[in-house]
């Protein structure tokens, strides 16, 4: 679907099957199968408890799940990503992964300046020359709307957005496959929202990204994910094309979370 | 290049006590290559209904939907993405984008998804936004804040700026003035010349008289009241 990437089409990005995570008694999610394809963005809705996070979490390495296969298209074929040893997997992360925390303060270096913020995570996959970096660093500040006489003040004296934005940048600076996001419009005002919505339509577009977004906001999904899946109490109640499910609801939970809206 | 064949629709409401609504039954069209078929049939018949099913966002109860090669009904998300981009467009009556994107990009993005240099995109978004009189003074803002009959034309322009081979109009010349109804007449006229298969609801009967080769009332698709059906 991208042009930018030769990926193998016809092979999903992430095959996920029969994921479960228990806290003890309780479900966390429960047999979640799913296949992103490369380009794909995926949504992720339902309401707070339903599960989403959690999914997130065991998809993305934080969390350990109890039962089930992650299967993602490395380099060198399709692998378990809950199979390999530690060190391999966070290899995978660091280069192939991003992960966009709904609150910048998690996925930012708060004491760093917003250039070592990038920076950091370049040399993390590698590099080592000082002006590259500072030139990556630079140029990925302004895709992401950050004036370049930012670059060496700290992110807490950023804004909401500023930060949401630079967090973007660390995450995307190194090119990565895949990307988590965390409710990543959570907590902003909705003009910013919007600007931030704008920005990560046209870099999943132009990097050919696979995506999956985790979020309550309907209409966040329904602007930037291909497919979306419902969760209630840990489980996927409907998925399907982001406009069927939110168009032509078929199961009674989606169909009241539809209708819960409020039209403006 | 669209074939629907014993299509059936039902909405099941689950939150009024699983009321099941049986909407459509049996419905049968064809559109050719070069054809502009016209939907008629009284408000509420399922004209849009029956639109949305072929785009893909309202799935049928049984039936099929050929477009080109692809069976609607029975494919997967990603096929229907694929087959949004290249091959079917469609005109809604509401524009829906990301707000603070300026119109010119709104209306080059169906290009700039199929790889189509970005220069070459907006040249041709320029094109359809002059002819459609949009002023140029807009184009660089979003069209989120524009009247309800400059949004319709930024619509129409972003459904043709690809050519696509098969299109839905849902009443593409609504809330147009006779300059602009005549543009988008004209629009329709060249997409039927380059051999697009077009299906259109059209109110404005002058309208529908002048770029349609056939009509297909979706009345006769509306099921019978209560227990005559099986």
């Amino acid at each position: 679907m991208t042009l930018m990437q030769p990926v193998a089409l016809d092979t999903p990005l992430l095959a996920v099957r029969g994921l479960t995570k228990r806290y003890g008694p309780r479900i966390g999610c429960a047999d979640i199968s799913f296949d992103l394809w490369p380009g794909e963005v995926l949504g992720i809705v339902g309401e707070s408890g339903s599960g989403k996070s959690t999914l997130l979490s065991c998809l993305a390495g934080h969390l350990r799940p109890d039962e089930g296969e992650v299967i993602f298209a490395t380099e060198d074929g399709p692998r378990d990503v809950l199979q390999m040893a530690e060190a391999e997997r966070r290899r995978l992360a660091r280069s192939d992964w991003a992960f966009v925390h709904q609150n910048p303060r998690d996925g930012l270096r708060m004491g760093v300046t917003a250039g070592g913020n990038v920076g950091e995570r370049l040399m993390a996959v590698g590099a080592r020359h000082y002006g590259d970096i500072r030139a990556r660093a630079t140029d990925w500040l302004g895709r992401v709307e950050i004036a370049v006489e930012r670059i060496d003040d700290r992110p807490s004296a950023f804004s909401g957005g500023m930060q949401q934005r630079l967090q973007i940048a660390r995450n995307l600076v190194t090119g990565p496959r895949l990307v988590f996001m965390d409710e990543p419009t959570g907590g902003l005002d909705v003009s910013v929202q919007a600007r931030l919505l704008d920005l990560l339509r046209g870099l999943v577009r132009e990097m050919g990204l696979s995506a999956i977004i985790v979020t309550h906001d309907l209409a966040v999904v329904r602007l930037l994910a291909d497919r979306l899946m419902v969760m209630k109490s840990g489980r996927v109640v409907e998925q399907g094309l982001t406009d069927q499910v939110l168009d032509d609801p078929q199961h009674a939970y989606t169909q009241l979370l539809v209708s819960s809206v409020l039209q403006v | 290049m669209i074939r629907v064949s014993n299509l059936s629709k039902n909405f099941t409401l689950h939150n009024q006590g699983g009321t099941v609504l049986p909407v459509m039954r049996g419905a049968d069209l064809t559109v050719m290559p070069g054809e502009c078929v016209g939907l008629i049939g009284a408000s509420g018949a399922g004209k849009s209904t029956l639109m949305r099913m072929i785009w893909g966002n309202y799935l049928a109860a049984s039936g099929s939907i050929m477009v080109g090669d692809l069976d609607v009904v029975q494919a997967e998300p990603r096929q229907i993405i694929a087959l949004r981009r290249a091959t079917l467009g469609y005109v809604s009556q509401f524009l829906r984008v990301v707000p603070r994107v300026p119109t010119l990009d709104v209306v080059a993005e169906p290009l700039l998804v199929l790889g189509t240099p970005q220069d070459q995109a907006r040249a041709r978004a320029a094109d359809l936004l002059s002819r459609l009189n949009i002023p140029e003074r807009l184009w660089s803002l979003s069209p989120t804040t524009f009247s309800g009959g400059e949004q319709q034309r930024v619509n129409i322009a972003r459904g043709f700026a690809h050519p696509y081979p098969a299109l839905l109009l849902d009443e593409p010349t609504a809330s147009l003035d006779a300059a602009n109804r005549a543009v988008v007449l004209s629009l329709i006229q060249e997409a039927k010349a380059r051999g697009a298969a077009i299906l259109g609801i059209f109110h404005d009967e002058a309208a529908r008289a002048q770029v349609c080769d056939r009509f297909v009332d979706v009345g006769s698709f509306t099921p019978k009241p209560q227990g005559a059906a099986a």
